[in-house]
């Protein structure tokens, strides 16, 4: 890749990780634009992980104040300064993330994305949303996917011990060595909406049963105008019965979604489990770092993490032209 | 899943973290997330600028400091009321003993070398506190759970051996880049500004030797008021042209190879330039860390430089060395984090590469192979972290038949990124977590007790503070509390062979080897053997037991080289993170072969897995001891291990 060198200062800073990745790779990562919305403890994590590797820049979104809730699973946030200060997420966010590494531009935009006008997607190579709603989650990727530049979209999903990723690359090629040859691969994504609609009775039957149960919720918090994460074991028998419908519809039978996941999933509510936000912030971290540089294959397009069973799963969830 | 018990199980635990490095900064911030509120924090290392990118509690104002305390610190500002206690220390040193770690409820190791991971492993064992193991190369990482009774040891399968070389392919035949370079770091940079006492194989022996060593011995030695542009090139011309040609010499090797090309100076460099060189000499500014590829000329570290200029910077670099560092000459140990000594090493491997026909390489990646370095990055490390945490609640509930050990893995395997696995049973013939005695084949009438304490006690059992018996009779201790007569005594027994120690040695002798620090006791047959085949045991003694025999221990070089390998092995976050401070346990005075230089690089330690075997249920530890760099015995899903494989080599 032509362009300007690295500095002598980014080369001492990123020795390590360009030896995992090379020169080519991490030159693509300091032009990079990052945008992140719906500030959580996952997000925390995905935020630490992109900022030192090295991105240009990080844009951070959140209105919200500081709640006793985000000081629960964050380390991104001093107990004492933040609630004195009275910032937004983002700016707390903002602030703790500057120190991590000086060379990337770390900024806060206010607002809601879900308003934001298309071109204002532009700046950005990817946008990266957690604790959104069904209908904002198809609002944003919509909106990214109008653009003329890929913009690529992922949204992040921490309840309790249970976690999802999901992943839109719209058309992705990249390059893999293979014994000296350069073998090029495509993939084509769907769009979380197109995702989602792939009939279930499609989907192979090994299909992790957190896919459906993540489904079910996203459908009840939708259709009772809850916020994200806004549920509670008390809404069991709603749940079910939602469970029952969705699954008729689909022709389905109902026992493909335990009820105890059901449950745990609903007491959990918006609560993240701190080694699973690890996790998936993680992994999250790497996925965008392959799809800004392009290097490695990057995972299409969901991916799971339980901590009860300890699977990191990755499940391929397309309609049939698109696999 | 953050239940009651859970809750409860964490906040009463009080935790040992070894290593607050890689791994060990992203563990402490999830531990504290997670409710743990009484952490113990072990790491000797200080704070190195290439930690940055991933040891994020770090900053750039913390360089020098210590990481165990500027963890607890950065830790602290975001959980003021939990308790962290940081120790700046080696987690060998005898305040860490048996009953230090009785007072922990699990021990979570994030270590970065193999060395430390026995001893902590030993330690677990005797305390009988479980053990959540850890590491991470690049895209891979690996969660394991040691729990006495219940699963196998950390030390229950053989650790994969650093990588060695026959030294005939290091002195004469090299075929790889990393020849050139364990070339040139082990025996020219040692020869010329290492310690003179170190026996060095880089002359080559003709067939008519004789007395000509001992005048070849001073060439390297550089007379008095010498000048330095007169004795770099005596010193380049005689080891990249007079020694080969004398290699050439030797018609019978290159049979079958490419013959290598002697280059003497006067070709690459016509002397004028030297002296326009010399002129720029004053540019150097004192301020500025001392740099050959500077002066040169040559600023970025990714480029592969020509012969011409692999012999500017060769030439620079020793005449700087000279000049400016003339203190440091004949106690220098290879150092990937001193600039001028990896330019040098990179321009005296490239020459050798170019007379022998193989590719260059640029400074950025011959400091890779020199310094063994390993790859790492930061989200590895978060997942990890990640899993242990995961894992070490599980062992606080005694919820120990859900325990697992997870594979983070690069490409899925039958759809899993993470990847989770039954803990293994413990190995019956196992020496550390069993009672099975070793047997040892050696020459008890040529094999000196100093040898078997230092090679086979403390390196290949991984001791720290031996004791020997035979029987009952105690012939050797360590320490440096011992009364003096006894002292005398030991030191008079170290010299003696085994046959004649006070209590002979013969075969089927029973020698009982214990640490006590590390409470372990384990018995060796020892079985007598008069030859020994030079360049398959050049050890001269075969230990069989819980290992398999070593086929290639021939010439295992690691980031210092004169360094006693037991404390040497370069340091890892897992596996992995060498740029941190070094423990040196340098043995002067005695001299050895390079041969017998063994290390113990510990990077290659991820296990892997068949992935599509239908038994998947059964990892496979991978052992490269092989010279290739293809045959990665590892999935095909572990494309990176391959890289790593190369670069952990040297
Ligand atoms: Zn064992």
């Amino acid at each position: 890749m032509d362009g300007e060198e690295l500095t002598a200062q980014q080369t001492a800073l990123y020795d390590r990780q360009i030896r995992v990745w090379g020169v080519d790779a991490q030159k693509r990562l300091s032009k990079a634009n990052v945008l992140v919305s719906g500030l959580n403890g996952t997000l925390a994590e995905f935020c630490k992980n992109v900022v030192l590797a090295g991105v240009g820049s990080l844009t951070l979104m959140d209105d919200r104040l500081v709640s006793d809730d985000d000081l629960r699973s964050n380390f991104l946030i001093p107990p004492d300064e933040a609630k004195k200060s009275g910032g937004s997420l983002a700016e707390v966010y903002c602030n703790s993330l500057k120190e991590f590494n000086p060379m990337v531009h770390v900024s806060v935009e206010k607002g809601n994305l879900t308003q934001f006008h298309g071109d204002l997607f532009d700046k950005f190579d990817a946008v990266v949303v957690s604790c959104c709603t069904l209908k904002e989650k198809r609002m944003i990727n919509e909106k990214c996917r109008e653009r003329d530049r890929r913009i690529a979209f992922y949204t992040v999903e921490c309840r309790d011990s249970c976690g999802e990723i999901f992943v839109d690359l719209q058309n992705y090629t990249y390059a893999q060595k293979k014994s000296d040859d350069n073998v090029k691969y495509h993939l084509e994504y769907p769009s979380f909406q197109e995702a989602i609609s792939v009939p279930w009775r499609d989907l192979p039957r090994k299909t992790t049963k957190t896919y459906f149960a993540m489904r079910v919720l996203e459908h009840f918090e939708y259709f009772h105008n809850r916020k994200y994460g806004e549920t509670s074991a008390s809404d069991l028998p709603i749940v079910l019965n939602l469970r029952k419908t969705l699954c008729d519809e689909q022709g389905v039978n109902e026992s493909l979604i335990p009820e105890k996941l059901l449950d745990h999933l609903l007491s959990a509510g918006a609560k993240e489990h701190p080694p699973v936000c690890a996790i998936l912030g993680g992994i999250l971290g790497q996925e965008v770092i392959k799809a800004i540089s392009g290097k490695g294959d990057p995972l299409k397009n969901f991916f799971y993490f339980d901590a009860a069973d300890g699977k990191g799963i990755i499940e391929d969830i397309s309609p049939v032209s698109k696999h | 899943m953050a239940s009651c018990s859970q809750l409860d199980a964490v906040k009463g635990a009080k935790v040992l973290m070894v290593g607050a490095g890689g791994i060990g900064c992203e563990l402490l911030k999830t531990l504290a997330l997670s409710g743990f509120e009484d952490i113990h924090v072990i790491d000797m290392d200080t704070i190195e600028v290439s930690n940055l990118n991933r040891q994020f509690l770090f900053r750039q104002s913390h360089v020098g400091q210590s990481k165990a305390k500027v963890a607890r610190d950065a830790v602290l500002k975001f959980r003021p009321h939990i308790n962290i206690t940081p120790y700046h220390a080696n987690v060998k040193s005898p305040e860490f003993n048996v009953e230090f770690f009785k007072q922990f409820s699990v021990v979570l190791n994030g270590l970065d070398n193999l060395d430390a991971r026995r001893h902590v492993n030993r330690l677990c064992l005797a305390a009988e506190v479980p053990l959540v193991e850890s590491g991470t190369t690049g895209f891979l990482g690996q969660v394991t759970v040691h729990i006495k009774g219940k699963t196998e040891c950390y030390e229950c399968q053989p650790k994969p051996t650093p990588k060695s070389y026959p030294v005939c392919t290091i002195t004469s035949t090299p075929s790889k880049y990393v020849h050139c370079v364990v070339w040139a770091k082990d025996l020219l940079f040692a020869k010329l500004f290492g310690d003179r006492n170190q026996v060095n194989d880089l002359n080559v022996h003709s067939s008519d030797d004789g007395d000509t060593s001992k005048s070849t011995e001073d060439v390297f030695e550089r007379n008095q008021n010498e000048d330095p542009e007169k004795y770099g090139r005596r010193i380049y011309d005689h080891v990249f042209g007079y020694n080969i040609e004398l290699a050439l010499a030797n018609e019978e090797t290159w049979i079958n190879r490419k013959k290598p090309r002697p280059i003497y100076m006067k070709d690459v460099l016509p002397i004028e330039s030297f002296q326009q060189n010399g002129k720029l000499d004053n540019c150097i500014k004192e301020d500025v860390a001392i740099s050959a590829m500077q002066v040169v000329g040559l600023t970025n570290p990714q480029d592969i430089w020509s012969l011409a200029e692999n012999t500017k910077v060769f030439f620079e670099a020793l005449r700087l060395f000279i000049e400016k560092r003339e203190k440091d000459i004949g106690n220098l140990t290879f150092d990937k984090d001193d600039q001028l000594a990896v330019e040098f090493v990179t321009a005296a491997a490239n020459i050798r590469a170019s007379s022998f026909g193989i590719p260059m390489h640029s400074l950025f990646e011959t400091k890779g192979i020199a310094g063994n370095i390993v790859h790492a990055v930061a989200t590895t490390n978060a997942v990890i972290a990640g899993l242990i945490v995961i894992e070490a609640v599980k062992v606080l509930q005694g919820d120990f038949c859900n325990c697992r050990m997870t594979y983070c893995l690069e490409h899925p395997s039958r759809k899993m990124l993470l990847m989770p696995v039954e803990p293994f049973e413990a190995n019956k013939s196992c020496y550390v977590c069993s009672e099975k005695p070793l047997l040892l084949e050696l020459n008890t009438q040529k094999y000196r007790l100093r040898d078997f304490v230092e090679k086979i006690v403390r390196n290949k059992l991984g001791m720290n503070l031996p004791l020997v018996m035979i029987g009952a009779n105690l012939i050797f201790e360590a320490g440096d509390d011992l009364e003096d007569d006894v002292a005398a005594n030991y030191a008079r027994n170290l010299e003696k062979v085994l046959a004649e120690l006070p209590t002979p040695v013969t075969s089927g002798t029973v020698l009982t080897v214990e640490d006590l620090q590390q409470e372990l006791t384990c018995n060796i047959v020892i079985k007598h053997r008069e030859e020994f085949d030079e360049e398959k045991e050049p050890d001269e003694m075969v230990l069989t037991g819980w290992n398999a025999p070593n086929k290639e221990s021939r010439f295992t070089s690691n980031g210092e080289s004169s360094t006693h390998s037991a404390q040497v092995s370069e340091r890892t976050e897992t596996t992995v993170d060498t740029d941190t401070g070094r423990e040196r346990s340098v043995i002067t005075g005695t001299k050895r072969k390079l041969s017998e230089i063994e290390a113990a690089s510990d990077n290659s330690e991820i296990q892997s897995l068949k992935p599509n075997s239908a038994n998947h249920e059964t990892p496979q530890q991978v052992i490269d001891n092989d010279d290739d760099e293809d045959d990665i015995v590892m999935l095909d899903a572990f494309p990176e291990a391959g890289k790593k494989k190369k670069v952990e080599v040297s």
